[in-house]
């Protein structure tokens, strides 16, 4: 039968299953078939911190967003137009988040007195006329998965584990995609099991058919490609893109990298993908906590090696004074914070930004490093090569400030070209720097940078030794004097601000706004939809993004007095905010959140504009 | 950079230019000067020796070393060190530790190293006190030891830094006396052989806030009947004209020490540090009691373990042997990687 054909310009879809259902991997390669289309993405995976929380309850579902348009978007979407929801689980815990009209896709096999009772539903919202709102497409997943599979050699249990591919069939089906990379994927991810391989084709295979005959369906959508700058696309995560900036920075420095890590949600995806690049030279120890794993990068940074340490927010709580001991010793260190809701465990799966605090200030003593905060998934690739590029070439720790949202949210990714990245070489001392020609001087700066000679172990003749204590300037030997403490203090500040960064750059379309946003790291997506909405309003209003939060760019102080009025929305209290209003007498509005979730671009939108009218 | 001298270096070219600042009569000083006096005959050049430290009057050490160091921070000197050696292994890597330093506030960085095998010597000076926060009772400190922060008395009872070694699965465990230069040098040429991590406890005296701790084991009346001097092969017995000897008593899980003239000559064991099985060692560490009585020094356990540095290396090895490309030709071969698409 033909099917009527319909062209959007964007669909918002939300897989949503417990835990166990696979939803994660039905969003991902749904993402990935998009992506080939062409189209525009940004996604949001939401799970929750427990591997299997109680099958069919409220506290194990977890979902994939996923925001496609034949344009450029800016965010995984506000609200979803398709939810599909694997069990009454899945639809309890989003119901609340669609908008009126949308499609909602139902297993009505898990839809039984059991699981509805689970969360409480007493009659099933499929029979009353509480989803009268919605356009509710009841479909036996399960059970025609196994019907499907009846002839496969696999059992039930596998049988019935396939059911995400026939969802996923069934979605492609629904929105055109193609599938060629799914059916190639699948027989990569099951190698080893032919039959399982030919069961989850069957699946998809089965989901597709599904929508091509039944009459349930009976309109399918097709989303254009987006107009993209030519080039060679990927899909990629955060974490991912921060991984591969990291063996470019080791490429691009000529330094093997070496990370220390201790596993921690959300940054324990980096140590994954480090520990698969040995034949770049990257070497990753699996440390035995947070404080070794930063010590080992220390170390290895000491022997010339590009240290590396990731973690999230208690992981750098714990790695303060080792923070601090880098610091002191002037060597290069990155320090990687995937950002997630606290305080203490808070919530290991939820988005935040609320450690700004402590990457600026959390450590003792008069202890300035380099922060830098990533504003895409994709740009996680070049924060991580500007953090390698600030520490090598400055001799300094750097905390590179990613969060959950950015590093388990995905998006195209146009490759870059090798050769354009930046040079990243460095050269170590190999003689002695003293006037008498003898002498090795490990404290003696470059003027320019005021960086100190690396001098690695193994060069002969600049044997030197180095510590936490105090060091006299130039020579490095233990010094209690109070005026060389003042100026060694005042020099590591120096150190810092004086690092140039780019200027800060100001998107004012209309070139009259007189209220400028300002943001850092993650938020920069659901600012500027919120900022497009407000001028398709015929507003104006203007953008600003931080990239370097230490040192700020010297052009900001500027930018920041020119605007009648200053908005900084931020995932936290107001930090930003706070740091703006102290250093630059700019009396700016804070706007924040903290529910472990991105800001949408609607609620933004809506804040913005009542700043507008009161200008 | 200067050429790498080939002329024999002495104890001399060991020592920096800094002023040694340990307190008059401090234990350290015959560790530091036995060391200087013993590095030359490793014949490694001084560039490639590293010696890496925590907090502590013995933390200074580095210091005093005219070979590359790091004086580092409380307890993490084995984590440091064990960054240092898996990315250089071409370094020889000491650590030089108290014991506050590696059972208290670093304990957990010095099992790690040991369970791994990282190819660290681990030297820890146990002077059973915290010499530099002036006089606290340490985590070897004997029960009831009064101090400053325990005026009646420490109810901590105390770790036995070998056996808890042993526990965390060192391959080379060994035990001297600062005041003993020969046998502290013969115990370090051991431990500096040992491929992998060599844990040495050093008896240091404090003589501040300490003093005498050891006394028993240096005094000449008395320490012949107090040590236990190891020797590998050799038949383990001591005392004036070998009158103790050790034996692995029947029926029993570890081993005593009897007069040598009530036991038949076949009874006593004969020391073998090369006993894959831990519980020899560890029954060893157990020997002395409160009083020092019975006090084992030389090299208690030396067997072959991978160490986790070569292992580490031979991985690389075996990923980079694949590799035909340029750096850069790789690199973009990676980032290309996975589902991609082209828009032209």
């Amino acid at each position: 039968m033909t099917k009527q054909i319909r062209q959007l310009d964007r669909v918002v879809i939300r897989f949503a299953g417990d835990s166990g259902d696979g939803m994660q991997l039905t969003g991902d390669r749904f993402t990935s078939e998009t992506a080939q289309l062409g189209n525009d993405i940004s996604t949001l995976p939401n799970f929750p911190a427990e591997i299997r929380a109680p099958a069919g309850t409220l506290p194990g579902v977890s979902s994939f967003q996923v925001h496609f348009a034949d344009y450029d978007i800016l965010t995984p979407g506000d609200a979803p137009n398709v939810l599909v929801a694997m069990n009454p689980a899945a639809l309890k815990a989003n119901l609340a988040d669609l908008p009126r009209g949308a499609d909602i896709i139902v297993n009505t096999d898990e839809f039984t007195k059991r699981n509805l009772a689970k969360v409480g539903y007493q009659t099933s919202p499929l029979d009353d006329d509480s989803l009268a709102g919605y356009v509710v497409h009841p479909v036996a997943l399960t059970s025609m998965t196994v019907g499907a599979l009846a002839a496969h050699q696999v059992s039930k249990k596998d049988a019935e584990r396939s059911k995400n591919m026939f969802a996923l069939g069934l979605l492609s089906w629904m929105y055109s995609r193609p599938y060629e990379s799914t059916l190639r994927f699948l027989e990569r991810k099951f190698a080893a099991r032919p039959e399982l391989v030919a069961a989850n084709v069957a699946a998809f295979k089965a989901g597709w058919n599904f929508g091509e005959t039944t009459e349930d369906f009976a309109v399918r959508y097709e989303v254009k490609p987006a107009k993209m700058k030519p080039g060679t696309y990927r899909n990629i995560t955060g974490n991912a893109a921060l991984s591969l900036g990291l063996v470019a920075a080791g490429v691009r420095s000529g330094l093997p990298v070496f990370l220390g890590a201790y596993p921690i949600t959300p940054a324990s995806d980096i140590l994954h993908e480090l520990s698969k690049h040995k034949r770049f030279g990257v070497i990753t120890v699996q440390a035995e906590d947070e404080i070794a794993a930063v010590g080992a990068a220390l170390g290895a940074s000491y022997g010339g090696s590009l240290g590396v340490t990731t973690t999230s927010g208690p992981g750098v709580a714990l790695k303060s004074e080792t923070i601090s001991l880098a610091v002191a010793l002037e060597l290069p260190l990155v320090i990687v914070d995937v950002q997630r809701a606290g305080p203490s465990t808070g919530m290991p799966t939820k988005t935040e930004q609320a450690d700004l605090n402590m990457a600026l200030y959390g450590r003792h003593g008069e202890a300035p490093v380099a922060v830098i905060a990533p504003r895409s998934p994709s740009d996680c690739f070049f924060a991580a090569l500007e953090a390698a590029r600030i520490a090598l070439t400055y001799r300094t720790p750097v905390i590179l400030l990613s969060d959950n949202y950015v590093a388990n949210g995905s998006e195209p990714w146009l490759l870059p070209d090798v050769e354009s990245l930046p040079d990243l070489r460095v050269e170590f001392a190999t003689k002695p720097n003293g006037e008498d020609g003898t002498t090795f001087l490990p404290y003696l700066r470059d003027p320019e940078t005021l960086a100190r000679p690396w001098a690695i172990p193994g060069t002969a003749g600049l044997e030197h030794r180095i510590g936490g204590l105090e060091k006299a300037d130039k020579t490095g030997d233990i010094s209690y004097d109070p005026a060389n403490h003042d100026f060694m203090v005042r020099t590591r500040a120096a150190r810092i601000e004086t690092i140039p960064v780019p200027d800060i750059e100001v998107e004012d379309p209309d070139g009259d706004a007189r209220v400028l946003v300002l943001g850092w790291g993650s938020t920069y997506g659901p600012i500027g939809a919120a900022c497009r909405g407000v001028r398709q309003r015929g507003l104006s209003i203007a953008q600003a993004h931080l990239r370097h939060l230490a040192p700020m760019p010297a052009n900001l102080g500027e930018v920041l007095r020119s605007y009648d009025k200053v908005v900084i929305p931020e995932m936290n209290l107001g930090q930003l905010a706070h740091v703006i209003r102290a250093r630059y007498l700019v009396d700016a509005i804070s706007y924040n959140q903290v529910r472990g979730l991105p800001f949408t671009a609607t609620e933004l939108e809506t804040t913005l504009e009542e700043v507008l009218k009161n200008v | 950079m200067s050429e790498p001298v080939a002329v024999k270096l002495t104890a001399k070219d060991f020592k920096s230019d800094q002023e040694v600042r340990w307190c008059p009569g401090c234990g350290d000083y015959a560790i530091l000067a036995a060391i200087q006096q013993f590095m030359p005959e490793l014949n490694i050049p001084r560039e490639r020796t590293v010696f890496v430290s925590g907090i502590g009057c013995s933390s200074r050490f580095p210091y005093y070393m005219n070979t590359y160091g790091m004086h580092s921070i409380h307890g993490r000197a084995p984590a440091i060190a064990t960054g240092l050696s898996v990315s250089r292994p071409d370094l020889s890597v000491w650590v030089v530790t108290g014991d506050g330093d590696a059972l208290s506030i670093g304990g957990n960085h010095l099992i790690h190293a040991l369970r791994r095998n990282v190819n660290l010597k681990i030297l820890l000076f146990n002077n059973r006190i915290y010499g530099l926060t002036k006089g606290q009772y340490s985590p070897t400190s004997e029960v009831g030891k009064i101090t400053k922060s325990t005026p009646a008395g420490s109810a901590d009872a105390p770790f036995n830094p070998l056996s808890l070694a042993l526990g965390a699965e060192a391959s080379f465990v060994g035990r001297t006396i600062d005041s003993d230069r020969k046998h502290l040098q013969s115990v370090l040429r051991a431990a500096a052989e040992h491929e992998g991590s060599a844990f040495v406890e050093i008896y240091q005296n404090c003589n501040i806030f300490n003093d005498g701790a050891f006394e028993q084991l240096k005094d000449p009346s008395t320490r012949d009947d107090y040590l236990i001097r190891l020797e590998h092969g050799q038949p383990i017995t001591f005392g004036a004209d070998g009158r103790f000897c050790v034996v692995h008593p029947p029926g029993g899980f570890g081993l005593e020490v009897r007069d040598t003239s009530s036991v038949r000559p076949e009874e006593i064991v004969v020391h073998d540090a090369t006993v894959t099985d831990p519980a020899y060692a560890f029954a060893l560490s157990r020997l002395p009691g409160l009083d020092l009585r019975n006090t084992p020094i030389g090299v208690f356990r030396s067997v072959d373990r991978p160490s986790y540095d070569s292992v580490v290396q031979a991985q690389l090895a075996a990923a980079k042997a694949t590799v035909t490309e340029t750096p850069e030709q790789q690199l973009a071969g990676l980032l290309g990687s996975g589902d991609t698409w082209t828009i032209s």
